[in-house]
């Protein structure tokens, strides 16, 4: 089949691998029909998350038809479903209380040490990511093997198109919880960094679950027009000064709530960013954490720190002093999928969510190296890239 | 660990110092004798201090299981050669809890080690250990305790050993006590991926993958 696989650093490739094939009881054989760029592929694209391998198979937001199942699948050959980005057994402690995204049984043990060597337990098994959570081949590809298909992939009715659902399988949900984790009161006031498509969608998630103003913070126009769409207040980050604005449109009391969707390649000018870039590029590996830094700040004495952008290693000054003085509360992690399908999938089938906005651009399998590039170099523009391997010319 | 451990009939990870004389028992309870005086609450294995001539490994996982299924399962030796990676097939030996534990070794070749249960409590404990003789010297055990509310069972194993000497030794060590911690953490983590989950995970893309990556593991 073909697939498209990492070689290394602004390095992807459309190779032909072999096909996947059925090893384990519970797996099922999905037919892909539409797959995601993810904002994290870019973080794999830019070599800053360890782990990788040249020739891996990426992608972790993908859906298609079930072809094959294993014989304790519970799915059926036909059936449409869209694969949550995280393997959950669905039988370990942390699976029982709905922490899906810390599974126990997903990640193979001979992969599990380098995980719990960096953070104390071993991470759960993720589809086209690192060997750091499994090294298992990932969805950008026509077709993908899933475990645990009895407990991760989420039927899709027929008469949804793929573009209506395939957020499901990421960035809806971590949009979702990146809004939970914010605890969102009715008259709170919430600020996100960032307004990619996580943070469009913790926008949306945030208006949603009753917050009573929401301000963007972002630098691309087109990304923060969308934002102000869904409803948001925006703050462009190189034309005003963003911990006074926040300050002054919270009423001089810092805002409720902040979530950061920009994770560990934060753009910005302060010295300490262009001192975390330098040390990135030269593989002294710090995490930039500017918008998370800056978050921090501008939360209110006891408010609420959201964290759903991606983090991998460590930070330096980080304002620690205001995280403890504030009393904030912080939560945070890897999505908890499963947790969320159903839910919002019922809110798409009734029309209370829409999330095709998002899409700028459908390309074939083939084009994916392109599509990569440009969702990197032109963010402004190429808000959101869905590959479709049955596809056959650029739209 | 509320077992006596003064009963005279189990070795070296139980209590006494059938091998080596070395006395092992310390380290399932307390380091009290190596810290001079004081004792705390964690586990013997996870003390700062060496065991003489013995490696000692230990380690704990906590399966949503209860622990008669557990205990079962470990019970038939032979279902181990399904979790460990290098241990080809364990046979029993008559009916005095014997058993015969074929270990692969490089180039194709085997090696066997005699082991004799040395202490069982029904759902709770099963040690074991090698006979006289055996290529490899060493003692293991498994205990099995409930874990808090709906967790299910907290299973810990320890395993002692006397590095080899000899060809067959060198050899044995290479696999066999190659990492012996990593091993005993792999091992541990797919049995509790077959109990909870009836299988265990791997990446593997097919089928092939599957058999290089076992044998690599085995290489």
């Amino acid at each position: 089949m073909r697939a498209l696989t990492w070689h290394g650093t602004h390095d992807v490739r459309v190779d032909t691998v072999p096909d996947p094939e059925i090893i384990n009881p519970r797996d099922a054989i999905i037919k892909i029909t539409s797959t995601a760029i993810c904002g994290s592929d870019l973080h794999l694209y830019d070599g800053v998350i360890p782990g990788l391998q040249p020739g891996d198979v990426l992608g972790h937001e993908f859906m298609g038809e079930v072809v094959e199942t294993g014989a304790r699948s519970t799915l059926q050959k036909g059936q449409r479903v869209v694969v949550p980005f995280t393997i959950s057994c669905g039988g370990c402690f942390h699976c029982k209380v709905e922490q899906y995204s810390a599974c126990e049984n997903s990640n193979p043990a001979e992969k599990q040490d380098m995980s719990a060597t960096l953070y104390g337990q071993p991470m759960a098994g993720l589809f086209g990511y690192s060997h750091l959570t499994g090294g298992y081949s990932g969805g950008q590809a026509e077709y993908a093997r899933v475990p645990f298909s009895d407990v991760g992939p989420i039927v899709v009715p027929d008469h949804l198109d793929d573009d209506k659902v395939l957020f499901l399988s990421d960035i809806l949900p971590t949009g979702w919880m990146a809004a939970e984790n914010a605890d969102i009161q009715p008259d709170d006031t919430v600020a996100v960094w960032g307004c990619g498509p996580v943070g469009l969608f913790a926008i949306q998630s945030a208006l949603a679950m009753g917050a009573a103003k929401v301000i963007a913070i972002d630098h691309y126009p087109h990304r923060l027009e969308l934002a102000r769409k869904l409803g948001a207040e925006i703050v462009n980050f190189r034309t005003s000064d963003v911990r006074d604005a926040l300050m002054e449109m919270s009423g001089g009391i810092g805002v409720d709530a902040v979530i950061d969707a920009v994770g560990m390649e934060a753009h910005g000018f302060a010295v300490d960013n262009m001192m975390d870039i330098v040390k990135q590029k030269v593989g002294i590996g710090a995490d930039r954490a500017s918008a998370l830094k800056q978050a921090i700040l501008a939360v209110r004495f006891g408010g609420k720190v959201s964290i759903p952008g991606v983090y991998g290693g460590m930070t330096d000054k980080f304002p620690l002093g205001a995280l403890m003085e504030k009393g904030v509360q912080l939560r945070t992690g890897q999505t908890h999928v499963q947790k969320y399908t159903k839910k919002l999938l019922d809110m798409i089938e009734e029309g209370k969510l829409d999330t095709t906005f998002l899409i700028s651009h459908r390309l074939p399998l083939e084009d994916a190296p392109r599509g990569y590039k440009n969702f990197h170099d032109e963010q402004d523009s190429w808000t959101k890239v869905i590959l479709k391997p049955g596809m056959e010319t650029t739209q | 660990m509320d077992d006596n451990e003064n009963d005279g009939r189990a070795g070296l990870v139980g209590l006494g110092l059938a091998l080596g004389g070395v006395a092992l028992g310390a380290f399932l309870k307390t380091r009290g004798g190596a810290t001079g005086g004081w004792a705390d609450d964690a586990p013997g294995f996870t003390a700062r201090r060496s065991f003489g001539k013995y490696d000692v490994v230990g380690r704990t996982v906590t399966i949503r299981k209860p622990r008669a299924e557990l205990f079962a399962f470990w019970r038939d030796f032979s279902n181990l050669a399904g979790i460990m990676e290098n241990l080809e097939r364990v046979e029993t030996k008559g009916s005095n809890g014997r058993s015969v534990w074929t270990i692969k070794a490089p180039a194709g070749r085997t090696v066997e080690v005699e082991t004799e249960i040395v202490r069982e409590i029904e759902g709770e404990l099963i040690a074991w250990r090698s006979v006289q003789g055996s290529d490899i010297d060493t003692e293991g055990r498994v205990t099995f305790t409930d874990a808090p509310g709906e967790r299910g069972t907290r299973v810990s194993l320890i395993i002692a050993y006397r590095p080899p000497a000899g060809e067959v030794g060198r050899a044995v060590a290479k696999l066999f006590l190659r990492e012996p911690e990593t091993q005993a953490r792999h091992d541990l983590k797919r049995f509790k991926m077959l109990m909870e989950t009836g299988e265990i995970a791997t990446s593997a893309h097919n089928r092939d993958q599957t058999r290089a990556a076992k044998q690599q593991e085995n290489a």
